[in-house]
């Protein structure tokens, strides 16, 4: 949260920089003294993951970048050349193909987290936005890096993704064609994949900076989802407390990282990739990465006809919209009380939310027939039910269980029976 | 009411008069800068040079069908038996989810009997291209599966194609286009 500068230049060199640039003054407020609330959990810890996560994309995608060609021609190759002949390649591309992977993983806990202790309220409006216009850019640039080993998947996987883009009316066709500076999926298409999958990664590093300001404006949100009262009482500085907490989760996660790169590489990626592209001969059956599943499965839900809105664009209007919905949420739910903790009937819907989200990531990898239709039906219009009709009703509906009186009075009475922050004994209101 | 940059007859003054020019040139400048970064990712010549192609068709014996490519994308030309024809003729229009022609060479608004889908009855030419998500129809090689209605099937979401490339049942929303195309022999056919 804003607070006080509490930087004290020691040496001569730092006042001389301080009056100049006070970039470590900026440095010590925002991580070492700011004022952080003293109960974070480790669902916590995600943002410092993701920070790890972006970096380690960006490092191990720079140096990919120095042995790969992109050109139809050559591309699969000079894959399999990384792979094969470049001094340790195969760690890298495999570092950065499964650190796509974990990204997504870390986001998806992080985009739940904040949905279950509501961390999109006001005043953190903005920082939930600038979240979503992150997770959009990541959604793209995997997207096109995934195009970029040119084997079967890359190949009609973009062929799929453009052609949505031609159910817009009127202007999709010449849209699709922008897309792919041809007739069909082809070099030009490739190499305009490659220079923007380069430069979206940067996009989004400046987005996480203004993310990360959104965030030390107001501060941490905390899970009982209230504000800090008394800076002393309820806060610790950000160092070494969380530096020591976040540092913990990243090493965690590292190991399922380095599982998954070392001991089953592929094991999330899917083995017609390895067959290079062939335009004239599509594969039985297409399936992306399963972090776009959900949205896949939402695509493929709309097999009916609105009006005069045919399947296709429906399916294309649902899928966007999914994501979309995110940026006006924090207008949707209407709740005063934050964290789930105390909304016993929210956090029972949330619950069917998650496993509604997930049976869409499961259906997303399974042919569209038969009874999966109307399973991906269902959890589609849960999705859209959860956001437009749950969330707005319970905020009036819903009577929440009685908040602690700070953040203070909630860790210290949590090792007591009958705390005053819940249980049977009504609290007196605050 | 006047301000001190209107004149007593509400018209523009000289200094805001020079505002405007500034701000319409600028706008134009901005929008002569921007074009060609948004052009450049349209096809370019060398690109739009591959847009025709001649085949010779002698060798498809009838009941066969091959794939060629044309502006990177594959278009099937089927060699159909007398009792294909006889099939895709005798097809109701109210049976077709897509009532019109998608043919290149036709008007936008002809019907889509059979037709209206070809030029000789014999040969049924037709972009390969799923009007879905750009999947290739499965059915042209000997022993792929034809679908329901014996023509083309879309592996990736399921859409039955006809004898004449109608969209028959499934997602997908159109008929298979028809590419622009003529013959300029019996056996020698121009496509685009």
């Amino acid at each position: 949260m804003s607070h006080p500068s509490t930087y004290n230049p020691n040496s001569g060199l730092e006042k001389w920089l301080d009056a100049r640039l006070p970039i470590l003054r900026l440095a010590h407020d925002s991580f070492v003294d700011f004022p952080t609330p003293k109960n974070l959990n480790y669902w916590w810890t995600f943002g410092g993951i993701l920070t790890v996560c972006l970096v380690i994309q960006i490092i191990t995608g720079i140096v990919l970048a120095m042995h790969y060609t992109p050109h139809t021609s050559m591309a699969f190759d000079s894959v399999e050349h990384i792979m094969r002949d470049v001094n340790y390649g195969w760690l890298m591309r495999y570092v950065h193909a499964n650190g796509g992977s974990m990204f997504f993983l870390a986001v998806y806990i992080h985009m739940f987290r904040g949905l279950y202790y509501g961390s999109y309220k006001e005043p953190r409006e903005v920082l939930w936005m600038l979240g979503v216009v992150i997770f959009i850019l990541m959604m793209a640039t995997a997207f096109m890096g995934y195009v970029l080993p040119w084997g079967q998947m890359s190949y009609w996987a973009a062929t799929v993704i453009t052609n949505l883009f031609s159910a817009i009316p009127l202007i999709g066709d010449d849209i699709r064609t922008l897309f792919w500076g041809g007739f069909s999926v082809d070099n030009p298409t490739l190499n305009r994949f490659f220079s923007l999958h380069y430069l979206l990664p940067f996009a989004i590093f400046g987005v996480v900076m203004l993310h990360i300001w959104a965030l030390h404006v107001p501060g941490n949100n905390n899970p009982t989802g209230v504000e800090v009262k008394d800076v002393k009482k309820d806060t610790v500085p950000f160092h070494p407390y969380y530096t020591v907490k976040d540092g913990f989760g990243i090493a965690v996660f590292l190991v399922l990282f380095a599982a998954f790169v070392f001991f089953n590489p592929d094991g999330l990626g899917h083995p017609d990739n390895y067959i290079k592209a062939n335009p004239l001969s599509t594969p039985a059956s297409i399936v992306p990465e399963w972090y776009f599943m959900p949205f896949y499965a939402i695509l493929r839900a709309i097999t009916f006809d609105l009006g005069p809105i045919s399947s296709k664009l429906g399916g294309v209007i649902a899928m966007f919209s999914s994501l979309l919905i995110l940026f006006v949420l924090p207008w949707l739910d209407r709740s005063k009380v934050r964290s789930m903790r105390y909304r016993p009937a929210a956090r029972l819907w949330f619950v069917i939310f998650v496993v509604a989200c997930i049976a869409l990531g499961v259906l997303g990898g399974l042919p569209a027939e038969g009874r999966n239709v109307l399973y991906a039906q269902i959890a589609t219009a849960y999705y859209f039910g959860f956001f437009l009709i749950i969330l707005p009703l319970l905020g009036i509906m819903e009577t929440p269980k009685p908040l602690p009186r700070s953040i203070a009075d909630a860790v210290l009475n949590k090792h007591k029976p009958e705390a005053a922050s819940g249980g049977a004994q009504p609290a007196p209101a605050e | 009411m006047t301000t001190s940059d209107d004149t007593e007859d509400g018209e523009p003054t000289r200094r805001e008069f020079i505002h405007i020019m500034a701000g319409v040139t600028a706008a134009a400048g901005a929008g002569a800068t921007l074009w060609p970064l948004v052009d450049q990712m349209n096809p370019d010549a060398s690109v739009l040079a591959l847009s025709s192609k001649e085949v010779d068709v002698s060798a498809i014996a009838v009941g066969q069908a091959i794939k060629v490519m044309w502006q990177g994308k594959p278009v099937f030309i089927r060699h159909r038996t007398a009792e294909e024809i006889a099939e895709a003729e005798g097809t109701a229009l109210s049976a077709l989810k897509d009532p019109s022609a998608r043919n290149e060479n036709l008007a936008a608004d002809a019907d889509a009997e059979d037709a209206n889908r070809r030029v000789d009855p014999n040969w049924m030419i037709v972009v390969g291209v799923c009007t879905h998500l750009g999947c290739i129809p499965l059915g042209t090689s000997s022993g792929e599966n034809r679908g329901d209605y014996n023509g083309w099937f879309c592996p990736c979401h399921g859409s039955h194609y006809d004898i004449a490339g109608r969209i028959r049942r499934g997602p997908a929303p159109d008929n298979l286009d028809v590419p622009p195309y003529e013959f300029l022999s019996d056996t020698v056919v121009k496509i685009g």
